[in-house]
């Protein structure tokens, strides 16, 4: 049962190999890339939306909190590095479901490349998107005060700790991006989930006056140890490695969970 | 299966393709000839696009089988791939990449190096006119440019065999006929086109073959030139020089050809489908017996329009604005 092809025609190869599956996701990364300078909203809303929170928080919250805005900054800009990448994980079920909607992974879908090079591509395009998150945020933090007080190496795990947080909260979105019906649709929803979890934390405030079930929900929320790890990673003070330990653990179970769940209900909806 | 005993590019046996409670495809039996051009006609919601996405192996059938060049859509998907170019019924180009950035991501993926894919991506825009607007993001083309970027994104990887699903709904006619034009050229290159289209004209200028598809089968198949014979007729229009005379012909048609003609208020002109000729001699005689004076008297074969109609019980489509928003393409309902 061997297909003949007329002679002036190649014979179609049989399969990919895992490194041109490899070489297509890198090609579906630099499409992501491509796309980031030429699109001033994209551009503005990944930099200046970590400056506003940065500007607002510190300034409107700062010296009611912690009585002068340094002292809040230092520990309120790591809690503002996590909110910034959390948030900024929406795109990714954005983007997703952009492409589905306009037709775009049809292309892929019915070109000879590996099957899950888009989603992988995407993803991977996004990881910089969030590096780009992270080092307005520092940058900017730095100009209005901020210091890291704990070593470099510290500092650098602190950043890397993030990012792999962010590509396992990016399969949730990812999810919410195959399961509605527009990209609006994914940003109302993926914020209204978002929301609770992001600010029922330690992120922004002492959880001291909070009534006794949102402390508790505070003291599960991955938030919460993720920002705790951050403080102690970026300005020290308190040990790294219960928080860090913690935040590697919530990231694992989220990926494991909504990796699976986001590519099954890709392959459904398609 | 293979070349020599599979002389079609492009062949689907007894498809069949349910959606929850839906029965989009119940049977559909296509070929292709190579190097020519199949249209796959019918109304909204008749299956046309769920054809055009198994045999791009966006889709798996529940039931039927079907093969690209001998090989088969699901078995083989990784090699069909390889000989296939899919345009969508709407354009699926990246709206944030520019002309060139489309073009040449789809060569990328294609596995050729970057030089390579940008000169192909350059060739393709000078062939398609797009030149011009190769730097700009796709977001800010006409529906034509659009149309056409996505057309050469389908030919990035020169394909033997080219979906094209409904290639023209929304274009205004200028665009139109431009990729007609594209369509004819590719062809004469050796393609093999399968065309879905609402558009009866569009059809009878391009496709050599024809079928028509609703409620998930096909109802008719031929060339447009059996299929105008198979609804019968030909269509006897007489249109007398004075509007006073048009009841008069009217009523002699209708008593020679045995049927109701149908009267055009506008132009005068009294139509009557016509069983052979032989009663045509005798009505021109009598037209001129009553001294009725002829601006026409003409016969004709029933246009495709009219083959519609009396195929699937419902006039074909208007043309109109509203195709622009035709929910077929993501008609396969999810």
């Amino acid at each position: 049962m061997t297909a003949v092809v007329p002679d002036r025609f190649p014979a179609p190869a049989r399969r990919l190999g895992p490194l041109g599956g490899l070489r297509n996701s890198f090609t579906l990364t630099w499409r992501s890339l491509l796309k980031i300078p030429t699109n001033m909203e994209d551009l503005f809303s990944l930099s200046l939306t970590p400056i506003m929170y940065l500007l607002l928080f510190t300034y409107v919250f700062g010296g009611a909190i912690s009585g002068n805005t340094h002292t809040y900054l230092q520990t309120a800009l790591p809690g503002i590095l996590v909110l910034s990448v959390v948030f900024a994980t929406m795109g990714t079920g954005m983007m997703l479901n952009a492409d589905i909607t306009t037709g775009v992974f049809d292309r892929f879908r019915s070109l000879p490349i590996a099957r899950w090079a888009p989603l992988a591509g995407a993803i991977l395009g996004d990881a910089i998107r969030y590096v780009i998150s992270i080092a307005v945020t520092i940058g900017f933090g730095f100009i209005l005060g901020f210091r890291i007080e704990a070593s470099p190496l510290s500092a650098a795990t602190g950043c890397l700790l993030l990012l792999v947080f962010a590509l396992a909260m990016c399969w949730f979105s990812a999810l919410i991006g195959v399961l509605m019906k527009s990209p609006q649709a994914v940003q109302g929803f993926g914020y209204l989930l978002m929301f609770p979890i992001v600010f029922g934390s330690n992120l922004l405030v002492p959880t001291s006056t909070m009534p006794g079930w949102l402390q508790a929900f505070v003291k599960v929320n991955p938030v919460t140890y993720l920002s705790d790890a951050e403080r102690a990673l970026l300005v020290g003070g308190i040990s790294a490695a219960a928080p860090v330990e913690r935040s590697l653990l919530w990231a694992l179970g989220i990926f494991l969970v909504f990796a699976p769940l986001a590519v099954a209900m890709y392959r459904r909806r398609t | 299966m293979n070349a020599e005993s599979a002389p079609f590019a492009i062949e689907a046996r007894g498809l069949a393709k349910r959606f929850g409670k839906t029965t989009a495809l119940a049977g559909v039996d296509l070929t292709a000839r190579a190097g020519t051009v199949l249209g796959l006609l019918g109304p909204n919601g008749a299956g046309k696009t769920t054809v055009v996405r198994i045999l791009a192996t966006l889709l798996r059938p529940d039931g039927g089988a079907a093969s690209v060049c001998g090989y088969d859509t699901q078995r083989d998907a990784h090699q069909v791939r390889q000989l296939i170019g899919l345009t969508g019924q709407y354009a699926s180009v990246d709206e944030g990449l520019s002309g060139t950035g489309n073009l040449i991501m789809i060569g990328r993926l294609l596995g050729l190096d970057r030089r390579s894919a940008r000169a192909r991506a350059v060739e393709l825009l000078a062939r398609f006119e797009l030149a011009d607007a190769a730097g700009r993001r796709a977001k800010t083309y006409s529906g034509g440019m659009r149309r056409r970027l996505d057309l050469a994104a389908s030919l990035v990887g020169r394909p033997r065999v080219l979906y094209l699903d409904e290639p023209t709904t929304g274009l205004d006619p200028h665009s139109r006929n431009e990729v007609w034009a594209m369509i004819r050229e590719m062809v004469a290159d050796g393609t093999t086109v399968l065309l879905t289209s609402q558009y009866l004209e569009e059809a009878d200028q391009l496709a050599h073959d024809i079928a028509v598809i609703d409620h998930g089968a096909v109802i008719a198949t031929g060339t447009p030139d059996e299929l105008k014979a198979q609804a019968g007729r030909q269509v006897l229009s007489v249109t007398p020089v004075r509007r006073d005379d048009v009841a008069a012909v009217a009523a002699l048609l209708a008593a020679r050809l045995d049927t109701a003609p149908e009267v055009s208020a506008e132009s005068g002109t009294v139509s009557a489908a016509v069983e052979g000729g032989r009663p045509l001699p005798l009505i021109v005689r009598e037209l001129d017996a009553a001294g009725i004076e002829l601006a026409e008297f003409a016969l004709r074969k029933a246009s495709l329009d009219e083959v519609f109609l009396a195929l699937t019980g419902q006039p074909a489509p208007a043309p109109s604005a509203d195709a622009e928003k035709t929910p077929e393409l993501n008609g396969s309902p999810r």
